[in-house]
């Protein structure tokens, strides 16, 4: 089971499978983007409620999956890291942390442009906009200590434990902040609340999460690649890989 | 459906627009270097590994 | 006669773990009590800060009522955490970590006994000074009691998890260690808070508590079975 798992995530395996993935989720990330931007933006039917504005919904709810999602799976790799030392899931669980980031603020932003004109301010202590927040510290932390140590394997060790027990706690806040929410102030409109959800709708929020997924995917994957290539670049493989077109000559 | 009632969506066009335009420019910004990096770092090794070899010989 | 082989064989081969504990508490007990000047630190502090806020609000009475809980609790959080690096800070600096971690005895055992020893030199003696400054505070009798309360069940919590914190950033040399502490440890405070200032807050009003707190005792079981891991196996990173 280990020699395999090694040999699974060996870097030049690694390499190849991710060559692999980047191409073909980029393109069901292509194709995912423009269905569904035409759906989110000329093929769904205004909310009876917020109106236009539930458009924003499209951007703003997929963002929030990622940005658990992503959290996830920087656990998962962490895991991987800690348990079993593999170099691959180190660099995905670096390379995810600042897209993690990034998906948080975008729902973070999101947001608070909805909630601007639903609820006539730009930010609210809404549960789920607190909880977001709360990601947000959690992803800086994961990002500051992995560059405050200077040694790259005992920075993604060190952070694969904080990931870890970030993890653990992420549903302990996401509960307390809902407590907490709930008790001081009486539910008005949620944001992400789906609020009658029809057909178009619905369609509109798969496609967009899913595409939303897709870049993650690549955009990830891409950035490990790098990170794994760059540390890698004395060994065989690379060799044969970049320097083998040269011996023909 | 007019241009500009589409892009005025009943009120609401400026965060709506604001939303897209900030997601747009966030995931491309988080695409674009690596790219490049990818690129630099590739010609950077072939480069090395070039010169090694002529080295060798 | 046999018997007592038996019994000196085993404590020779396997010292017992409750006597590793002790002596880990014992020792880190002593540490500070010979530099004992500097536990009043963390109290000085929590009590300025409580003060700040009439000085910075206002100090009628209902409005101070109204934030005591909330208040003290962010007070108590920040002062514990300021304290936080004290757990491994001298033992690493002058190797005895590295000692520690050699020794036969779980690692985690001996985690969860310096946490111990720091929560009896801080996180206590800031649980006794609460309820005077909650009566500076003008909070009532009940809310005092229920102060108390979760300060014993939170409290600890607060040092549990700042020993997962001070485990992972304990070899930087940076110095950037106090910021990046906080930076770390200040989100995973954030239930205790919201529980026990909650607490407090409903208690004064007269409401029904018990729910809080069990869900503070459930955090602290939690998090005495899982931090002392966490920050066993964060140790060992650091100092690798």
């Amino acid at each position: 089971m280990l020699a395999w798992l090694h040999r699974l995530a060996s870097p030049k395996r690694f390499h190849g499978l991710a060559g692999f993935f980047i191409t073909w989720c980029g393109w069901g990330a292509l194709v995912l983007f423009a269905s569904g931007l035409y759906y989110s933006l000329f093929n769904s039917p205004p909310d009876y409620q917020q109106g236009e504005s539930i458009r924003i919904m499209y951007i703003h709810v997929p963002a929030a999956w990622n940005s658990m999602f992503i959290y996830i799976t920087m656990a998962i790799a962490s895991l991987f890291v800690l348990v079993w030392r593999i170099k691959a899931a180190a660099a995905v669980a670096r390379a995810c942390a600042p897209l993690g980031a990034m998906f948080t603020f975008l729902a973070l932003a999101t947001g608070s442009l909805w909630g601007k004109p639903m609820w006539g301010a730009w930010w609210v202590w809404d549960a789920r906009l607190t909880s977001e927040l709360i990601l947000l510290f959690l992803y800086l932390g994961f990002m500051a200590l992995q560059s405050a140590i200077e040694d790259k394997d005992a920075a993604a060790r060190a952070a694969g434990v904080l990931a870890i027990v970030g993890i653990i706690n992420i549903p302990i806040i996401y509960y307390s902040v809902e407590w907490w929410n709930t008790l001081h102030q009486g539910a008005t409109i949620t944001l992400s609340e789906k609020p009658k959800m029809n057909t178009d709708m619905f369609i509109s929020l798969i496609l967009m999460s899913l595409a939303f997924k897709f870049y993650f995917v690549v955009a990830v994957l891409r950035k490990a690649r790098n990170e794994m290539l760059e540390r890698e670049q004395n060994s065989q493989w690379v060799k044969e890989m970049l320097g083998g077109s040269d011996e023909r000559k | 459906m007019s241009v500009n009632e589409f892009f005025h969506m009943g009120g609401h066009g400026f965060y709506i627009w604001v939303s897209y335009g900030l997601a747009l420019v966030l995931m491309v910004t988080a695409f674009i270097p690596p790219i490049f990096q990818e690129r630099k770092l590739i010609k950077q090794i072939t480069r090395r590994l070039r010169r090694e070899q002529r080295e060798q010989s | 006669m046999n018997d007592v082989t038996n019994i000196a064989k085993t404590t020779a081969i396997e010292p017992s773990l409750g006597r590793a504990f002790m002596a880990m508490l014992g020792r880190d007990l002593t540490l500070a009590y010979r530099h004992r000047a500097q536990l009043a630190n963390p109290l000085v502090f929590f009590t300025i800060v409580v003060s700040l806020f009439p000085l910075g609000l206002n100090p009628d009475p209902d409005l101070l009522r109204t934030i005591a809980p909330g208040v003290i609790w962010v007070a108590a959080l920040l002062a514990a955490m300021l304290s936080l690096d004290s757990i491994f800070r001298s033992d690493f600096d002058d190797g005895t970590l590295e000692q520690i971690l050699l020794s036969p005895h779980p690692l985690s055992l001996l985690v969860l006994a310096k946490t111990l020893a720091h929560w009896l030199i801080t996180g206590l003696p800031l649980l006794l000074l609460a309820p005077v400054l909650g009566g500076l505070l003008d909070m009532s009798g009940e809310a005092l009691g229920v102060l108390m309360i979760t300060g014993a069940l939170g409290t600890p919590i607060l040092s549990l998890i700042g020993s997962i914190g001070v485990a992972l950033t304990v070899g930087l040399r940076s110095g950037g260690g106090g910021v990046l502490l906080s930076l770390l440890v200040l989100p995973l405070y954030i239930p205790v808070l919201i529980f026990a200032a909650n607490a407090v807050g409903n208690a004064a009003g007269g409401f029904e508590v018990t729910g809080q707190l069990a869900i503070l005792g459930s955090l602290l079981a939690l998090s005495v079975g899982l931090a002392p891991l966490a920050a066993a196996a964060a140790l060992r990173i650091s100092l690798n």
